[in-house]
């Protein structure tokens, strides 16, 4: 279970604090996945990066399983059983697909184990297991190689940073199919960060994030109906409800 | 004759643990330690100076020559002269290397010229390592220098590798390309320490349909140096590209100045050069597969340098 409480990431700009992330409270019980969604900018992908220990916050705790996050490196995060798909995951030169998933599965993967997970993301898998994760992969390979990364890894806790950027409508029904299979399995907890329906339609909770804090959180069912419509027209200028 | 050192250096620069099938000479200590001729590939001793004649008769196919040098005693210096003659219509693989173990306070030093003159319609494919290991204060110092004709319609490949435990090199590369015949050059670096390494290249497309390719990669840790300067000079209707991209640690100092120069309306010439950090990215993908940041930046590194 992740226990988000009180959390804030702020940074000094010209001698003002701009509140990135402004006091964050959630839970997510083991099993569940909570779609974050909300405006570009809003600070969605600063609070994956604050849970991952990518950034440091500026206040509050994080605790997973009881244990407190808030002062452990990524390293250790990742031990504990959390993980975390890029939005814009780097590129390794010299390092193959196949490589790369036995690194985030942490041994060696056999060759059909590999191509199930590449599968699962909608790649041809014998066409990428011995390419290099470098600049003659689209953004789109490369999105959907990260997310077959952690696939590999399988962590408690998943996080998922706009899996559908970059992706074809043909390869995101497959992404759809193994995100809803993920979660039926029931042991893992997902976050997803996500504009996207029919990624949205799949959660049991949705959190609304904009300028730094939780416009709206509830079951789907709650929150779905009215978030239509929300993100272009909802607010004025300055972000206020209207 | 060949110990568990020889072996260690010769598994190193060679990727054998024993004598090699085919033609084949070793050098040990500047002096030959085997030598083995075949139907196809000569070696013959230089009359007037250390070194090698190598004449690959023209058609040789799918054979190939080892010619590995080990120096295994502190205060060697030496220079070697090899001159290898490739017919035409051949498709050979040359593997040549150096591995100093210098357990003495003495300076150990190889300075190797390789002479390349490829027929037409070949394909060369020459891999040189360079290695060096004891726990001796004594320098190992190599320097190799290449020079490479090739012929119309001939490939030559060239893979250059230093990874570890020389203390300065500098290197030196001349090719002269005839018409349609192409260069591939790959050169992998590491340097640590103190050390100095610089590599010098000039690579002339005198043929029309010549191309080169230069991929040069290094990392540089420690207060280690290294210096690069490839330069390609297009002479006729010919493409070349130069990329040499560097890891900068700790401490250490890289400079790259990559040259071209085009001599004809219809060179192609063009270079790319990048030194940086590891990127920051890279680690902390890694490390959010439970890795330590020092193993995610051997990963990163070795993936680099493959």
């Amino acid at each position: 279970m992740l226990e988000v409480k009180n959390l804030s990431f702020s940074i000094q700009e010209s001698r003002s604090n701009l509140e990135i992330i402004n006091d964050i409270s959630f839970t997510l019980p083991e099993g569940e996945l909570l779609v974050i969604t909300g405006p570009n900018g809003g600070g969605k992908s600063t609070l994956a990066r604050l849970i991952m220990g990518i950034a440091q916050p500026t206040g509050g705790r994080i605790l997973f399983d009881g244990t407190d996050l808030t002062d452990l490196s990524v390293t250790e995060r990742a031990r504990l059983g959390i993980g975390y798909a890029f939005q814009q995951p780097p590129r390794f030169k010299g390092l193959t697909v196949r490589k790369l998933l036995s690194l985030a599965h942490g041994a060696t993967l056999p060759e059909d184990e590999c191509c199930q997970y590449l599968t699962n993301v909608g790649l041809c898998s014998k066409d990428y297991l011995n390419r290099e994760v470098d600049n003659s992969l689209s953004g789109g390979e490369v999105k959907r190689i990260e997310i077959a990364s952690i696939l590999a890894r399988s962590p408690k806790l998943a996080i998922f940073d706009e899996p559908e950027a970059g992706i074809d409508l043909w390869s995101f029904s497959m992404l759809v199919d193994t995100f809803r299979r993920m979660h039926a399995a029931g042991e893992r907890s997902l976050i997803i960060i996500s504009h996207q329906e029919r990624l949205i339609s799949l959660a049991d909770k949705i959190m609304v994030v904009d300028h730094g804090i939780v416009r709206a959180y509830g079951s789907r069912d709650e929150i779905y109906p009215s978030l239509m419509g929300q993100f272009s027209c909802g607010y004025n200028t300055k972000g206020e409800a209207i | 004759m060949i110990d568990r050192l020889d072996a260690e250096l010769l598994e190193q620069i060679a990727g054998f643990h024993d004598i090699p099938t085919g033609a084949y000479n070793i050098r040990k200590n500047s002096v030959a330690a085997g030598r083995n001729s075949t139907e196809h590939i000569e070696i013959l001793s230089k009359e007037d100076k250390p070194g090698i004649d190598i004449r690959i008769a023209s058609g040789t196919k799918n054979e190939s020559v080892h010619i590995p040098v080990i120096i295994t005693e502190a205060g060697i210096e030496e220079t070697v002269y090899n001159d290898f003659f490739v017919g035409d219509d051949c498709d050979v693989l040359i593997i040549a290397g150096c591995g100093i173990h210098n357990s003495g306070d003495q300076k150990s030093e190889h300075d190797g010229v390789h002479r390349f003159f490829i027929g037409k319609n070949s394909h060369v494919k020459y891999v040189e390592r360079h290695y060096g290991s004891g726990e001796g204060t004594g320098e190992r110092v190599m320097n190799p220098h290449t020079q490479v004709e090739i012929g119309e319609n001939s490939v030559c490949e060239m893979e250059m590798v230093q990874i570890k435990g020389v203390d300065s090199t500098v290197r030196g590369m001349d090719a002269v390309l005839s018409a349609n015949a192409k260069i591939v050059v790959t050169e992998r670096l590491m340097t640590h320490g103190n050390q100095k390494a610089r590599s010098d290249m000039r690579i002339e497309l005198n043929g029309a349909g010549s191309s080169a390719q230069v991929v040069s990669r290094s990392v540089a840790r420690d207060a280690s140096e290294q210096v690069f300067n490839p330069c390609a000079v297009g002479n006729n209707a010919c493409a070349a590209h130069i990329q040499c991209d560097s890891i900068i640690m700790d401490t250490a100092k890289i400079r790259s100045i990559p040259e071209i120069a085009a001599n004809h309306p219809d060179a192609q010439v063009i270079h790319e050069a990048a030194i940086g950090r590891i990127n920051n990215d890279q680690l902390l993908k890694l490390e959010s597969f439970g890795m330590t940041e020092t193993e995610a930046e051997e990963i990163i590194i070795q993936g680099f340098l493959r």
